[in-house]
């Protein structure tokens, strides 16, 4: 950054449970200040702007595109990335659903997936097939055909029922 | 080879039971580092400079004003680099920053190191490139038109190979024949798009002169040698790691640009450069699927029986060899080893063009020759009305047999599939009875377990797979097989821990670091579960031996009388519960200490394919073999064609993770979908490629992914790791002639372009609709006058 530029602003927020405060350019993407600032690198950027979900995260609940969001945006909001799922060093059901019914194959879009899925669930536990490809229709997987992908958040609904 | 093993008694073992993925929880967790996840503060971030051009010489390129900015630590040009890469060491033509000439657009022509994206993109600004323009060729018939200039001086018509081969008699297959018929078919460029756009982290030691980079690749061992070979250092001076990787299907499975220039730029800024290309950089970076133009002829009897088949492919290779001489092969390699064909010709051409080089993806060279034989097999049924599965069922071969190229099949299960698709999808009540707008297609095909000749000849085993056994008494294997999502380390393990009798938790998978794990030729032609399966089981045998052997010492009794039976080392038929896994380990250790053993695979040499030239390409240990079914319905109005169901039987030998097998067989159908209903690439008029994007270039969504009922076929190979074969690719090849073959029994168009896009379709059909509104008033006309 040239000196010329404006400065930084602050910029705070609860990034998995945890309030931070960082000092972020304004054009910086929420996708590169987790990855960067925070080193969070579960989310990833699979395409040049919302064209594939891989960069999926929650912002106050809700599923949000971290590659075309600004991490200025997110002030005083609540984000979550795939790392904050489990907890005590287990898998959340979401995450043991796409383990376990191989929802999965390279993992590259599965951070994504599981966090559309996330919001889908937080909504709707006991989501139809219908509606599980509607929160879904975003997000693309270039590994599995997406049937196992559609067992492995049933399968995490069903556990979560 | 390990002795045949019945597969009923496997399912209770760890080979045959379905296992999540043992690197699953990285993954879902979001602890899986890829190529791009390595950040620190003091890693410099690459740019590459690409030529605006699709075909030109460079006249004069300026980097002065750019390497003068504040922030730039390094640029290297052509002039950096003077030795060709390429995977095939007999057409090596291509430099990784063009040297005098541009061959395509986008080609790398600089690179810059800085210290930040946004000062290495300034500085991309400020190269000066002055040019003088050639005539440029995108299409077939442009690069092949006589007064067209040469893209390589050495390439004559701009053909970069061709191939001729005739196996049997076709003249007097065709005389032999009821009925013959040709037809041509297109098939559009596809391109991989992988999820994980490609990456580099490349470290480079000026104290030791050494080099360390981290990439996506799926063939570490030939990024490690075209490194040395381009940056003229030893093989020693170099450790390539492969860290997680988003998917390849073909594209990583030869070193590309981005990685040579990784490592000359990590070299020229003496530290640690990232190099990610974005999206559209990924799909310029792609080694896709060739547009190629297939012409079909095929004799039959009138009750079904082929004989003989006739096959003319030609391949837009795009503007440098890459596999090019391999993919043409494969194109009519894979005509053979399906169906009892008395006589086989082919005739391929690649041919040069200026746009990205092609190469290999899933189903390399075979998809679109198997699409257009399956396709046209149907109509001939149909013509000669007989059922199009009845036909393919008389047709089938009986293994153990040869083919005609001198490739053996020694196990063959598609009679099954056929039978088990037939059944699932309810074909005798559907097929021609669900019309008019919804149908029904049928189509079979093959692969190969593993190409049997590696295209880098050494000499050495084709596949090496080391295990240490320590005081701790956990098993780790070592191995340069490299897992990009298709789950080859899980298939380590569970062979690991069936040989030894354990439980799969003991088993931990080291994969991928030069400096650790021994060789691996790579992930490329399905070869993996067979060669490196079949090297793990040798070392697992050779350390189970030695347990054994110490168990025995223990027992007091003689090692073939030792039974490992959950974890617990006794004496077969005795009374004594015997001594668990930890006390055996440590008792073989007492005199050695820690034990490693190396276990190695290689394919013999009456496996590696017939005598005639090109003959080891489409040379396996085993052909896996696949059937499907895919029922459709198509909007007369919109052209959309949906896809309701698929019904899937793949023939893998013996499914050692069920899971993964349909995970794989799932993925390669639903890719299938992609190439015959939506993706393709195009080029602008000047030589821009025009779908450089997710939305543009359309890989389906999981909105209209169907419904896969897959269905597992195990014909126990003999040769194969635990009897099993190839998994990955050939459910592929069968979708798209099943897709089309449906579109026809819906409407009765026989469609001969890909993809099925709507536009195309609704053209087609409203030709169809003329032509048979022509040819019914035509009959009108002759029915009064006569």
């Amino acid at each position: 950054m040239g000196p010329t530029e404006k400065s930084p602003r602050l910029l705070s927020l609860t990034l998995n449970g945890r309030v931070r405060h960082d000092a972020v350019p304004d054009n910086l993407l929420l996708l590169d200040y987790l990855r960067e600032k925070c080193g969070l690198t579960g989310t990833k950027q699979g395409c040049d702007g919302g064209e594939c979900g891989a960069c999926t995260v929650l912002v106050d609940g809700r599923s949000r595109l971290s590659c075309i969001t600004l991490a200025a945006e997110c002030h005083d909001k609540e984000v979550e990335t795939v790392e904050a799922l489990g907890a005590s060093g287990r898998m959340s059901a979401l995450q043991r659903g796409f383990h376990e019914k191989l929802g999965s194959q390279c993992g590259y879009c599965t951070p994504g997936m599981i966090m559309a899925s996330e919001a889908l669930l937080r909504g709707n536990p006991a989501p139809s097939e219908d509606d599980i490809r509607d929160a879904l229709g975003g997000n693309i997987c270039r590994c599995t055909g997406y049937v196992k992908i559609i067992e492995a958040v049933q399968a995490a609904a069903e556990e979560l029922a | 080879m390990n002795e045949r093993q019945d597969p009923k008694t496997l399912k209770a073992s760890p080979a045959g039971t379905p296992t999540p993925l043992i690197d699953g929880p990285e993954k879902t967790t979001g602890q899986a580092q890829y190529s791009a996840d390595f950040y620190s503060p003091d890693t410099l971030t690459g740019v590459i400079y690409r030529s605006p051009y699709a075909h030109a010489e460079i006249t004069e390129l300026d980097v002065s004003e750019a390497n003068a900015l504040e922030g730039v630590v390094a640029i290297v040009t052509g002039d950096d680099c003077s030795q060709t890469f390429g995977i095939l060491p007999i057409a090596r033509n291509e430099y990784p920053m063009a040297r005098g000439r541009i061959r395509y657009f986008g080609e790398p022509v600089a690179a810059i190191a800085a210290v930040d994206e946004k000062t290495a993109r300034k500085a991309l600004s400020l190269i000066k490139m002055t040019v003088k323009e050639l005539p440029a060729y995108f299409t077939l018939k442009d690069a092949m038109a006589p007064d067209a200039i040469l893209i390589h001086d050495d390439k004559a018509g701009n053909i970069e190979r061709e191939v001729h081969n005739e196996f049997g008699d076709v003249e007097d297959g065709f005389e032999q024949a009821d009925l013959v018929r040709e037809a041509t078919f297109k098939c559009a460029e596809i391109c991989q798009t992988h999820m994980e756009p490609h990456a580099s982290l490349a470290e480079w030691d000026d104290e030791r002169q050494h080099l360390t980079i981290r990439t996506c690749t799926q063939v570490p061992y030939y990024v490690h040698l075209m490194l040395a070979h381009t940056m003229e250092i030893e093989r020693n001076q170099i450790r390539v790691i492969k860290p997680f990787v988003g998917g390849g299907f073909g594209t990583r499975t030869e070193t590309l640009n981005f990685e040579i220039i990784a490592g000359l730029l990590a070299r020229a800024a003496k530290g640690k450069v990232a190099l990610h290309l974005n999206r559209e950089e990924t799909f310029l970076t792609s080694r896709t699927r060739p547009y190629t133009e297939i012409t079909m002829k095929i004799g039959m009897t009138k009750d079904g029986k082929l004989t003989a088949t006739q096959c003319h492919a030609l391949q837009l290779g795009g503007a440098y060899a890459g596999y090019g001489i391999v993919t043409i092969l494969y194109a009519g390699a894979l005509l053979q080893g399906i169906y009892d064909i008395p006589a086989v010709k082919y005739d391929g051409i690649r041919v040069n063009a200026n746009v990205p080089p092609s190469g290999a993806m899933r189903g390399h060279g075979t998809v679109n020759s198997r699409h257009a034989f399956e396709c046209l097999l149907d109509e001939m049924a149909k013509e000669l009305g007989l059922d199009p599965v009845e036909v393919r069922r008389r047709n089938l071969l009986i293994a153990p047999t040869e083919t005609m190229s001198g490739i053996k099949i020694t196990s063959y299960g598609l009679d099954e599939c056929i039978d088990k698709v037939e059944t699932e999808s309810g074909w005798k009540k559907k097929a021609g009875k669900l019309g008019p707008g919804r149908g029904i297609g049928f189509a079979c095909s093959q692969y190969i377990s593993g190409a049997a000749k590696p295209v880098n000849w050494t000499g050495e085993p084709h596949a090496v797979v080391n295990l240490k056994l320590d005081f701790d008494g956990s098993i780790t294997a070592l191995t340069g097989a490299a897992d990009i999502g298709q789950g080859s380390s899980t298939i380590v393990a569970q062979s690991v821990a069936e040989v030894c009798g354990l439980d799969i938790n003991k088993i931990r998978v080291i994969t991928n670091d030069s400096a650790i794990t021994p060789k691996d030729n790579g992930s490329y032609s399905s070869r993996v579960t067979m060669m490196v399966g079949n090297a793990t089981i040798d070392a697992a045998s050779r350390l189970r031996d030695m347990l054994v052997v110490a168990a025995s010492e223990k027992l007091d009794a003689s090692p073939q009388d030792i039974e490992i039976v959950n974890e617990m080392f006794r004496v077969s038929g005795g009374q004594d519960e015997g001594l668990p896994f930890q006390e055996v380990v440590e008792a073989a250790l007492v005199d050695t200490g820690t034990i490693t053993v190396k276990g190695t695979f290689t394919c013999p040499p009456e496996f590696q394919g017939g005598k005639h030239r090109g003959g080891a390409v489409g040379s396996t240990m085993g052909f896996s073999y696949s059937a499907q079914a895919v029922e459709v319905s198509v909007d007369p109005d919109t052209g959309q064609v949906t896809v309701h169901d698929v019904w899937v039987a793949h023939d893998c030998g013996f499914a050692i993770n069920p899971l993964a097998v349909e995970g794989q067989i799932q993925g390669s159908v639903w890719m299938g979908m992609g190439q015959a209903l939506s993706e393709e690439t195009r080029y602008h008029k000047n030589g821009m490629p025009m779908f450089t994007n997710m939305l543009d270039y359309r890989v389906p969504s999981i909105i209209e992914s169907p419904p896969i009922h897959t269905y597992i076929v195990e014909s126990i190979d003999p040769n194969g790791p635990f009897g099993a074969k190839e998994a990955g690719e050939c459910s592929l090849s069968s979708f798209i002639p099943a897709l089309v073959n449906a579109v026809e029994d819906a409407t009765g168009l026989r469609y001969t372009e890909l993809p099925v896009t709507p536009d195309r379709l609704v053209e087609a059909l409203a030709k169809k609709q003329h032509r048979d509104k022509v040819a019914a008033a035509r009959k009108a006309s002759e029915g009064a006058t006569s």
